[in-house]
């Protein structure tokens, strides 16, 4: 393992994590918050720690898949470490343990929170809250791709550790580029929708760290109401951009670049545009007796479906007390989560396709033993390579949720809880039913079950593997 | 630039690699996706999967905007359509890797007729570096400058060398010789040497002369071989074809062993003035049969790398004549130097040089003035001949006064059909072929030796 290097990196992570806590800092300014002075104090921290760590230039720049894997796991528990810091220095979460939990549901766009007032946060701790969704939903190695002449080809390897999806590919010839236009689109969302937020008249301050949310697919919101006390137009813009930033980004890039035939030719765009429409019509129904009028129980199905396949979370109304139909729609949509290529969890509409698509072929192979046939999304063959991975990828992915609902029940609460709790925290999307519905809290956790929920999400954040090979004990022998 | 390439084996991966260095924008083209995923995994280039010829593929690397599209695959026919699509797709330069000799025949009617800028076949490529090596034996390795006026020449310091032990800044003295000394490799290490640089054992020189001076250093310093006059070639492929078609031509006596008496008929036919022995080449008393131990030149052409090398071992083990081993695979090029086996040629390396120096050229980029480009010391150093235009920064003034950016060397200067080896006091002038030697950085025009 070349340990110089993953130093090197994460030297550079926290140099650019100093940069990032400049910016709650200056908002505090801005409200005249001493809180500020915290931000400004762990900025200095994370600057003198990055500078340490990558004063030495490594000697050997290989940079393999293993390398990657861990660079990337650890920097993302080193930020989160380091990012929870401010929340205990302001006195907004006193706890450690509760900052860290609630800056890693940062990070990795869950956002879960163990706070029950939010509202009793300063405006420096909410815009860091919202800020960390914006920086963890691209990812933050992309973004010192982006910046930093980081050392060529094998740089890749850090991009398919950060990155969502099945299979990660570049959309031009340079890792730099692409990391430069997957943050110029991200960018772009972002202050389409500020703008948007605006001109409905949404204050500044929330115009900004709900377009964090929205675009990371976090769902911190910065009223305890969630989004439920803004005005119908300002839900149904969420709504959109939500639907939006679910979306693979390869479609934007085609759009930009005059291809829309490939853009729509997507399958998984089309599933995932199938699948909302078809949950929020069933969903419309389904809570139409709960509701004064159509409009209202529409807005509301949409604005769920779209929150909780995005994997951000949000909440326009208590859907805890929706009927059991409309509740197990959301929960299935929870595993499914948004297409891969976006900032969105979940286990992405094109590995849910590739594995249904397997099943269709196991099932033709045992009425045709001799058949040969190949798996394709979008007119392309599926490597095999691909799809062994995604295969492994759902049988981890379960042995995480079925082992993370067993440690989390030593807390005995009851099964809907637990079980939506890790549902919740594995697929990034925040609230989940019962004692950990959308009015409630994670806080009701014991310390050790905050730790399982937390490795959940940064799990889910990161596709399980990272952090699963991080913690295999053969990626450290020495050889 | 954007370059598309097609075709990623061997040779195709020796050219990404050295393209990606050099900051192009690389699209790769293989119908093989763990070929595909190689590049795309460790260059920083993209990869699509899918067959060269096809328009749609083509489409999605980006054909309507790449400036350069290289055709690498192992099929003539498909390396000649696909860079006819390309052209009538785009407005691309197009590179095709041809090997078949009846092709080779026609290559200018084809560059002409099909629009396809170069035609590059690698065998008779390498067959023409090795051909320059038993032209002149007492070099390594021989690469010409200003239209075969300049030469770099290669040669590995023995152990009772007169120079060893000298400074380099009273070489020409001793010696009352006029060369110059631009790289030297040192095991592992490339040093562009001054006037303290002091000669050892095993160090790999590199000069720059006339051939005419360069005969007279070899001379001095004790290197003589005499000029081949028969040359024994192990293996029969196409390399041997192309080397003993050339050899033959100026005077050399070429014995051809191979295996496959099928090759034989074929190489018989086509080479009549050869001798083409049917047998193994590692038979040892057929290779003595065949006056191994009197013969001027050998060369392992085989197509396995290993019996390659022991058959160079041997050759220069039994007999006093100048050894040349091709080598396909690039593993394990540290130890393969550290063998006694005379010149080596990587047939991948030369091919991909030789692209590399249209790439650069004059005639692809419009802000170069490369005239040719070789790379020496395993591409850790370049030599770059340029043609001086009239209003060049580094015109008119004397090299001493020129602000060089460390690790660059001015070895020679053509002008009026002169060679000039330059001391401090000469410059620069408009018009001159200037060839110079730099380690650690890429130039395109002569005006980036300057600092700053």
């Amino acid at each position: 393992m070349n340990y110089s290097i993953i130093l090197y990196i994460l030297g550079c992570v926290l140099k650019f994590e100093s940069g990032f806590l400049l910016l709650p800092a200056f908002v505090g300014f801005l409200y005249g918050e001493t809180e500020a002075f915290s931000f400004i104090f762990t900025a200095a921290i994370c600057f003198i720690l990055g500078y340490f760590l990558s004063r030495k230039k490594p000697a050997s720049k290989n940079l393999f898949i293993k390398e990657g894997f861990v660079t990337v796991a650890s920097s993302w528990v080193l930020i989160s470490l380091l990012g929870a810091i401010p929340f205990v220095l302001t006195g907004d979460i006193p706890n450690y343990v509760d900052a860290l939990f609630e800056t890693i549901s940062g990070f990795t766009t869950t956002g879960s929170s163990i706070l029950s007032d939010v509202e009793a946060l300063s405006k420096t701790g909410l815009f860091w809250r919202s800020f960390t969704h914006w920086v963890g939903g691209m990812g933050v190695l992309v973004f010192i791709m982006a910046i930093l002449p980081l050392m060529g080809g094998s740089t890749m390897n850090l991009m398919k550790a950060e990155s969502t999806g099945p299979a990660i590919s570049k959309l031009v010839p340079h890792v730099k580029d692409t990391a430069k236009i997957l943050y110029g689109l991200y960018i772009g969302l972002t202050i389409t929708e500020i703008f948007i937020l605006r001109a409905f008249h949404m204050p500044f301050f929330d115009a900004l760290t709900i377009t964090f949310g929205t675009v990371g697919t976090g769902g911190f919101g910065v009223l305890n109401s969630s989004l439920g006390s803004y005005s119908p137009l300002i839900q149904y813009t969420v709504t959109c951009f939500l639907i939006l930033s679910g979306i693979n980004y390869t479609a934007y890039f085609y759009m930009l670049s005059f291809r829309f035939k490939e853009a729509f030719r997507i399958e998984e765009v089309r599933w995932y545009l199938f699948i909302i429409a078809l949950s929020t019509g069933v969903i419309t129904f389904n809570i139409r007796s709960m509701y004064p009028t159509w409009e209202e129980s529409f807005r509301h199905a949409s604005h769920q479906v779209a929150t909780i396949i995005t994997t951000a979370g949000f909440s326009t109304t208590n859907f805890d007390l929706w009927p059991e139909l409309s509740k197990c729609i959301l929960v299935i949509l929870m595993f499914i989560g948004a297409c891969s290529g976006s900032t969105a969890g979940g286990m992405k509409i094109s590995r849910v396709v590739m594995l249904a698509k397997t099943v269709k072929k196991e099932l033709s192979l045992i009425i045709h033993p001799r058949e040969v046939r190949k798996i394709r999304i979008d007119g392309h063959v599926v490597e095999h390579q691909t799809l062994r991975n995604t295969n492994v990828f759902f049988v981890v992915y379960f042995i995480i949720l079925l082992s993370s609902t067993l440690l989390l029940s030593i807390d005995n609460y009851d099964f809907t809880t637990n079980f939506t709790a890790t549902v919740a925290t594995l697929n990034n999307i925040g609230p989940g039913l019962a004692m950990v519905g959308p009015a409630q809290n994670f806080s009701i956790y014991s310390t050790f079950s905050k730790f399982i929920l937390m490795f959940n999400m940064l799990a889910g954040r990161l596709e399980l593997f990272p952090l699963v090979i991080m913690m295999l004990p053969s990626t450290w022998k020495r050889k | 630039m954007d370059i598309i390439i097609v075709g990623c084996g061997k040779v195709g991966y020796t050219l990404a690699e050295l393209l990606s260095s050099e900051d192009h924008n690389l699209v790769a083209i293989d119908e093989k996706p763990e070929r595909v995923s190689r590049i795309t995994d460790s260059l920083d280039a993209m990869g699509i999967v899918g067959n060269g010829i096809d328009h749609k593929t083509l489409l999605d690397a980006g054909i309507e905007t790449a400036d350069l599209l290289i055709a690498m695959t192992g099929d003539d026919e498909k390396n000649l359509l696909c860079c006819v699509i390309a052209k009538k797709s785009g407005r691309c330069q197009t590179i095709a890797r041809v090997r078949n000799p009846i092709y080779n025949a026609e290559s200018e009617f084809l560059k002409k007729e099909l629009g396809i800028s170069v035609i590059i076949n690698p065998d008779q490529t390498a067959a023409l570096e090795i051909a320059k090596v038993f032209q002149f034996p007492s070099a390594l390795r021989v690469d010409t400058f200003a239209k075969g006026r300049m030469e770099l020449l290669h040669f590995k310091i023995g152990k009772d060398s007169p120079l060893l032990g000298m400074k380099l800044y009273n070489m020409n003295q001793t010696l009352k010789t006029n060369v110059l000394a631009c790289t030297c490799m040192r095991g592992d290490d490339v040093i562009i040497p001054n006037g303290n640089f002091e000669f050892k054992e095993n160090d790999i020189i590199t000069i720059a002369s006339t051939r005419k001076n360069a005969i007279d250093f070899f001379r001095k310093i004790g290197n003589v071989k005499h000029r081949v006059s028969s040359a024994i070639l192990a293996g029969g492929g196409m390399i041997s074809y192309y080397l003993a078609k050339s050899l033959i031509a100026s005077g050399i006596n070429v014995t051809i062993i191979d295996i496959d008496p099928v090759r034989c008929d074929h190489l018989s036919e086509d080479l009549p003035d050869a001798t083409i022995i049917c047998g193994d080449a590692t038979d040892q008393s057929l290779l003595s049969e065949e006056g191994l131990e009197h013969v001027h030149g050998f060369a392992a052409l085989t197509g396995l790398d290993e019996e390659n090398i022991l058959l160079s071992l041997y050759a220069n083990e039994v007999s006093n004549a100048r050894t040349i081993t091709k080598i396909n695979r690039l593993n394990f090029t540290s130890i393969i130097n550290n063998l006694n086996l005379g010149s080596i040629v990587y047939p991948r390396i030369i091919t991909a040089d030789y692209i590399l120096k249209h790439v650069r050229s004059t005639s692809f980029s419009l802000n170069s003035n490369v005239e040719k480009i070789y790379k020496l010391a395993n591409g850790r150093v370049e030599a770059l001949e340029f043609i001086i235009k009239e209003d060049s920064a580094v015109a008119g003034i004397p090299l001493l006064k020129l602000n060089l950016r460390p690790n660059t060397l001015v070895c020679c200067i053509y002008r009026n059909h002169k060679v000039i080896i330059p001391t401090g006091q000469d410059m620069i002038l408009a018009g001159d072929s200037v060839l110079v030697v730099i380690s650690g950085y890429r130039i395109s025009d002569i005006r980036e030796i300057l600092e700053g």
